[in-house]
């Protein structure tokens, strides 16, 4: 099912799908970070997704583009998954919000941008949700140190 | 006459917000204007931690996500990683029996909880008394097979830490088939207690479309006329073996989910009994050297048991690269597990979609115009718990 989907988005966005990928039995496309706002919008009205059950991000230090916005959306009249990537840039860590599309996507993204560093153009609401507003950093960055920014490195083991 | 909305803040300590929840009320009188949660009191940084971790050692940090239903976390994990290296198919049936019992005592236990705490805030002190007391059983059980009380830690990647000690199927089945009285009981303390009807009744009212818009999942969901259920619409372990139904009311308000909770209650006690009706002797580990640890007492009188052990403890094991999403049904909701693995020990990437979190997410559109009272009555049908919220 999830594959008749891609099918029906390359279709109607051609090259604004990047990439698709089936990996035990879960497929994800990866789509342009620009139009991500209208493709899920189409992937909500025109395919069933109605529930969005997760987004964060990923770091992938070293890489270009270095982070990952995942989204895992849920069909829940047919009962069947997908998952939708953007690759975003370190330069400009920047993706339009989905809060439009799903509303529960605020808290999302408000955690994306308090842990990954992550912002969302266009969001309603953009502030820190678990870490105290005066924070300095994004914590689940990969170079952000486990022990934090201002203590000296565990010496011990940690596995 | 001038008037002017006045701002009070409830918690973080406050004994209704179910932990550390703050909420900023705006207040016109009695009336809620606008409240804005406030979380993060808790945060532990379990997804960074997670990342220095091997697998095995990731499952005790599950347990502190979600107190009240720990073996669920673990659960929920475990299924995930199990999917990450493509074992799923190979976990022995015993295993995911009990792994299908476990969870559902531990439903049982959630709701009990919930139950508990949300009649006492509304005011029916006596129910609460009887679900700790019921709960204190589960808790005997859980102590019975893991050692542990409240962070049981007992799955394992592969299946079980230990099989049932001698004897405790019997002391399951006499508990779970109490448990109808005991409900029966509940309901007739509540259920038509004209007290508890005004406070639940038309109370914290959301449709079903905007709790999807929202995100809502588990039982406020159902509630509100949407029949999902993942154990019966996307099975795992072996919940397409059962026979249960998935409870749903349409009205989406409080009582709704009241009802709807205790329904689940009846179902999983009857998923219990099947469960421990089909209970046969055989293996609990998958047979994957590789991943799972070997049964202690190889550990202890072989050598190659102990290197095994000491091999599996010290380096852990290396899933292939890839990513996966694993979406259970916890008691609060949907739970879901995002792994990403680089082909080393640790996971890369771990997060974790809690329930409660977005469930929470829900309760300012749910208690704008209300009554103050009513948003005590609202955080409590939500059943959050903020260990899994902050994470």
């Amino acid at each position: 099912m999830s594959k008749q989907v891609v099918e029906k988005l390359k279709e109607k966005f051609g090259a604004l799908v990047l990439a698709e990928a089936e990996y035990r039995d879960e497929t994800t496309v990866t789509v342009e970070r620009g139009e991500v706002v209208e493709i899920c919008t189409y992937l909500r009205d025109d395919c069933g997704f109605n529930f969005l059950s997760d987004l964060c991000g990923v770091d992938y230090l070293g890489r270009a583009p270095r982070f990952e916005v995942v989204y895992n959306l849920y069909n829940i009249t047919i009962k069947s998954r997908l998952r939708v990537k953007v690759l975003v840039e370190e330069q400009d860590p920047r993706v339009d919000t989905v809060s439009g599309v799903w509303s529960t996507a605020n808290w999302h993204e408000r955690e994306c941008w308090d842990l990954m560093g992550i912002s969302f153009n266009n969001h309603p609401d953009l502030r820190r949700i678990l870490l105290p507003e005066d924070w300095q950093g994004h914590p689940l960055r990969k170079d952000y140190p486990l022990q934090g920014p201002d203590r000296e490195p565990y010496q011990g083991r940690l596995s | 006459m001038a008037t002017e909305t006045m701002t009070i803040n409830m918690g973080p300590q406050h004994p209704s917000t179910h932990g550390v929840l703050q909420l900023i009320l705006e207040l016109d009188g009695e009336i809620v204007v606008k409240a804005t949660p406030h979380i993060g009191f808790l945060h532990r940084g379990t997804e960074k931690l997670s990342e220095y971790r091997t697998y095995h050692q990731v499952i005790p940090l599950t347990d502190r996500l979600d107190y009240l239903a720990p073996m669920s976390n673990n659960l929920g994990y475990v299924l995930a990683v199990e999917k990450l290296l493509g074992i799923t198919d190979k976990i022995p049936e015993r295993a995911n029996t009990i792994r299908v019992i476990m969870a559902e005592l531990t439903r049982i236990k959630s709701h009990l909880v919930w139950l508990a705490t949300h009649a006492l805030d509304i005011g029916a002190m006596t129910v609460f008394l009887y679900c700790f007391r019921e709960r204190e059983e589960i808790i005997d059980i859980y102590e019975k097979v893991s050692g542990a009380r409240m962070t049981t830690n007992y799955f394992r990647v592969g299946g079980l830490s230990e099989d049932l000690p001698e004897g405790l199927v019997d002391e399951i089945r006499k508990f779970t088939e109490s448990m109808e009285g005991h409900l029966e009981t509940y309901e007739g303390l509540l259920t038509g207690n004209k007290i508890w009807q005004k406070r639940t009744i038309d109370v914290g009212y959301i449709s079903g479309e905007d709790a999807i818009d929202i995100g809502l999942s588990g039982p406020a969901l159902r509630a509100s006329g949407v029949d999902w259920d993942l154990r019966r619409d996307d099975p795992y372990c072996n919940y397409s073996e059962f026979d249960f139904e998935v409870p749903t009311r349409t009205e989406g308000d409080t009582f709704a989910r009241y009802k709807v909770r205790l329904d689940e209650m009846r179902q999983s006690a009857r998923i219990i009994l099947q469960g421990l009706d089909k209970l046969k002797p055989g293996p609990i580990l998958a047979d994957c050297p590789q991943v799972c640890l070997p049964a202690k007492k190889d550990v202890v009188n072989t050598i190659e048991g102990l290197i095994h052990h000491f091999k599996i403890v010290t380096e852990g094991f290396k899933p292939e690269e890839g990513e996966i999403y694993v979406g259970t049904e916890a008691p609060k909701g949907e739970l879901g597990y995002y792994l990403v693995s680089d082909g080393s020990t640790h996971p890369y990437r771990m997060k974790i979609r809690p329930p409660s979190f977005v469930n929470l997410q829900a309760l300012p559109q749910m208690v704008e115009g209300v009554l103050l009272a009513d948003v005590i009555a609202t955080i409590g049908t939500l059943d959050i718990v903020l260990g899994e919220i902050d994470r």
